[in-house]
């Protein structure tokens, strides 16, 4: 267990730079899931921490100490890969055993490491099959297997769970979580899958084209969003924006309006906004409620509902033409092409200034 | 999408039919064709109508046996020895010319001896030289896979890396395999040559003269071994693509695990490498080892056999009878002796290196 320290850590390849100075800082035991777009540069700067990468410029440290031309396996970590990266002609307890194995540590102790790395992931009954007589959950297992018995300081996982289909995902996502729990050991964690990143981690970082846009608690970075991207990024239907035009500032609020909206003021959130100019509101789809007589903010027009079961997501057309999402309650039933008035609570709406 | 073309039967055999027809003409008949003449007396011009004459081909060519030999004894029954004190022993031919009492050894002749205590064991053979070539063709088999096979995967490995300007060496490795094996012979005649050859120069300068050169083709003891060398080096780059196409099939993720997990250099090749090289290295064994029994242009350029038949092999024979001596039974029953070689040995590597 241990703690990471990421400064102004930069990758390069060739004249292209792809990591543009990131400072993460990890506490001991925490999870830390890198999410963001794909390209944006999440499993370069795993790689980079775990050694698979040289560091162009900056400076790693795990534990205090300074790793950066520190050997992959002198880092204390362990790497669970996409594509499990076991090896296809030993049996599941020769892999899981691996890393021990070729250290030339003891039967007995190798034995007990290995036993009990297959008791916590439940996987005692495979341990002398071949991987490809596995499925693909399973395999994954066994990588994991093969992580927990080298007693890593920290666990780092490249989206271990994209190549698993989705109920099997959400299984293994629970056990990822209570390892984390059970072992209390550092994690980092890559996905692009939201739900994962916020279900899992005490911390997410989002990325975007090599640099952090934001760090933070999950339900933080939820709601209080410190930009556009991040506004759109978490959250699933994502955020609805609208265009709009500051009529008014005050001390720690935002008035604005638009051809669709009628005039509404929301918490500015420390963020400057000149009257007259153009801005952003975002508001997420579950906070948009259909108004009753009179009180609606915009009107909108069905255009085509899908029932999810859990809820409903309703695709609207504002006034001014803009596509805008609502998701209502599950029995609620709509008929696509009525004309409807819809609102939401200022408080909970953000407003982003105009990016120049 | 299945057009009239891909699934009509007709066409399909029109297009098997070129690749079927030429293999027919030129590989299955000649074969039932070789195995027929083989049981025949047929020579390649003869006035004399062909007679079935059973399997005496094959008799003569493959009877072999070992001849015990007493020394000498004078009338007191003492052992006749020469001035040096070496026991003598009576002539083979005594035995094998017109001696009633071994009519077995009827036509034979002397291989080679060794001796037992004081008793002479005398191999001897109707057809010594067809037993040399089979001799010639196993030792030149069982050097050249191995060490032919042993250096492309040497090189393989090297030439695998991503360096600059790695392409330049693999296109030197590999340009010997696109010269004609007739030129190459050509040139290490030259090469080889006792009088001012390239090689007699190169170890001269570089013993500082004390090496006196000779003639390497010339000398019984160094004939087989120059074409071993010869041969060895002109097909390796061959090999070497075949073993760098296995090692690219290798997932680069197997590599990162085994370093993270701390695996040197041969454990790396031990674990991840050489286990993912298992079909190939079927192949490659294989497919050297058909070449090497296959051994003819080299031999037919550089020393026809010689000196003293100390470099003629299977093939060579086989052809020097059927055309040379016009002995066109004797020659197919060679091919059909070296083809079940052939294939028992092929048999033996894939029950060998079969899958567990
Ligand atoms: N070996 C390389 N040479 C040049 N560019 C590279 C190399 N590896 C990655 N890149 C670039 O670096 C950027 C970040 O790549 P990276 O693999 O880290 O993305 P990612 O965030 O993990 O994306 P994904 O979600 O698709 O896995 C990409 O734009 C990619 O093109
Ligand atoms: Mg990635």
């Amino acid at each position: 267990m241990a703690t990471v320290k990421l400064r102004d850590i930069r990758k390069s390849y060739g004249k292209t730079e792809v990591i543009k100075g990131v400072d993460i800082d990890i506490d001991d035991g925490e999870f830390v899931v890198f999410v963001g777009p794909s390209g944006c540069g999440k499993s370069t700067l795993l790689r980079m921490i775990a050694g698979l990468e040289d560091i162009s410029d900056g400076t790693l440290e795990i534990d205090g100490q300074r790793v950066n031309d520190l050997e992959p396996s002198k880092r204390g970590i362990a790497m669970v890969f996409q594509s499990y990266a076991i090896f296809p002609h030993m049996t599941v307890r020769e892999n899981v055993a691996f890393g021990l194995t070729i250290n030339k540590m003891k039967k007995a102790e190798k034995d007990a490491k290995v036993d009990d790395a297959a008791r916590i992931l439940q996987m005692e009954h495979l341990m002398d099959r071949r991987p490809s007589e596995l499925s693909g959950g399973q395999r994954q297992r066994v990588a994991i297997g093969r992580a927990i018995v080298r007693d890593p300081k920290v666990f780092l996982f490249d989206e271990p769970l994209s190549n698993l289909d989705a109920a099997l995902r959400m299984d293994m996502r629970m056990e990822i979580g209570k390892l984390h729990q059970d072992l209390g050991a550092s994690m980092i964690y890559v996905t692009h899958d939201q739900v994962e990143a916020m279900t899992l981690a005490d911390k997410i970082v989002v990325l975007k084209d090599g640099l952090v846009m934001q760090a933070g608690a999950p339900m933080e970075l939820y709601h209080e969003p410190a930009n556009l991207f991040v506004a759109g990024f978490l959250g699933a239907p994502s955020m609805n924006f609208l265009q709009v035009i500051v009529e008014d500032t005050g001390e720690d609020w935002v008035q604005v309006s638009s051809k669709a909206l009628v005039s509404v003021k929301v918490p500015s959130k420390g963020r400057t906004f000149t009257k007259g100019h153009n801005a952003t509101l975002g508001v997420r789809p579950q906070y948009l409620i259909a108004a009753s007589d009179g009180q609606g903010m915009l009107n909108g027009k069905v255009i085509l509902t899908e029932r999810l079961g859990s809820e409903t997501v309703v695709n609207l057309a504002a006034g001014d033409g803009s596509k805008l999402i609502a998701a209502i309650a599950e029995d609620a039933v709509l008929v696509p092409g009525t004309e409807m008035a819809w609102t939401f609570d200022p408080a909970l709406a953000h407003a982003f200034p105009e990016e120049v | 999408m299945a057009s009239k073309l891909t699934t009509s039967n007709r066409a399909g055999w029109g297009f098997a039919l070129p690749g079927f027809g030429l293999i027919m003409l030129f590989i299955v008949i000649p074969f039932f064709f070789a195995f027929y003449l083989s049981l025949t007396n047929q020579r390649l011009i003869s006035p004399n109508p062909t007679e079935f004459v059973g399997l005496s081909n094959y008799d003569r060519l493959l009877s072999i046996s070992v001849l015990s030999i007493e020394p000498e004894t004078d009338d007191a029954g003492q052992v006749v020895r020469d001035d040096a004190g070496e026991a003598q022993y009576p002539r083979v031919r005594t035995f094998t010319r017109n001696n009633p009492d071994y009519p077995q050894y009827a036509g034979m002749r002397e291989w080679f001896r060794w001796h037992w205590g004081e008793t002479a064991k005398v191999v001897v053979a109707t057809d010594v030289v067809f037993w040399k070539s089979l001799r010639n063709t196993l030792m030149f088999v069982l050097v050249v896979a191995p060490v032919q096979g042993g250096l492309a995967l040497g090189l393989a490995l090297l030439i695998n890396q991503r360096l600059r300007g790695i392409n330049f060496y693999r296109a030197i490795y590999f340009m010997p395999v696109v010269v004609s094996i007739v030129v190459v012979s050509l040139l290490f005649r030259f090469i080889y040559d006792g009088n001012d050859g390239l090689l007699n120069n190169i170890l001269g300068f570089l013993s500082f003269g004390f090496f006196e050169g000779r003639d390497w083709l010339g000398s019984e003891n160094t004939a087989l071994g120059a074409i071993m060398g010869m041969s060895i080096w002109q097909a390796v780059g061959f090999h070497m693509v075949i073993w760098l196409s296995g090692l690219q099939t290798i997932s680069p993720t197997l590599y990162e695990a085994s370093s993270i997990e701390g695996a040197s250099k041969w454990q790396t090749f031990r674990y991840v490498t050489w286990p993912g090289l298992r079909n190939t290295a079927v192949l490659v064994l294989i497919v050297i080892t058909m070449q090497a029994f296959a051994l003819f242009a080299q031999i037919d350029v550089m020393t026809r056999g010689g000196p003293l038949d100390s470099t003629t092999t299977i093939v060579f024979q086989a052809v020097e009878r059927g055309y040379g001596k016009q002995d066109i039974s004797g020659g197919s029953a060679i091919s059909v002796i070296l083809f079940v070689l052939v294939l028992t040995i092929s048999l033996i590597q894939r029950f060998l290196t079969r899958e567990r």
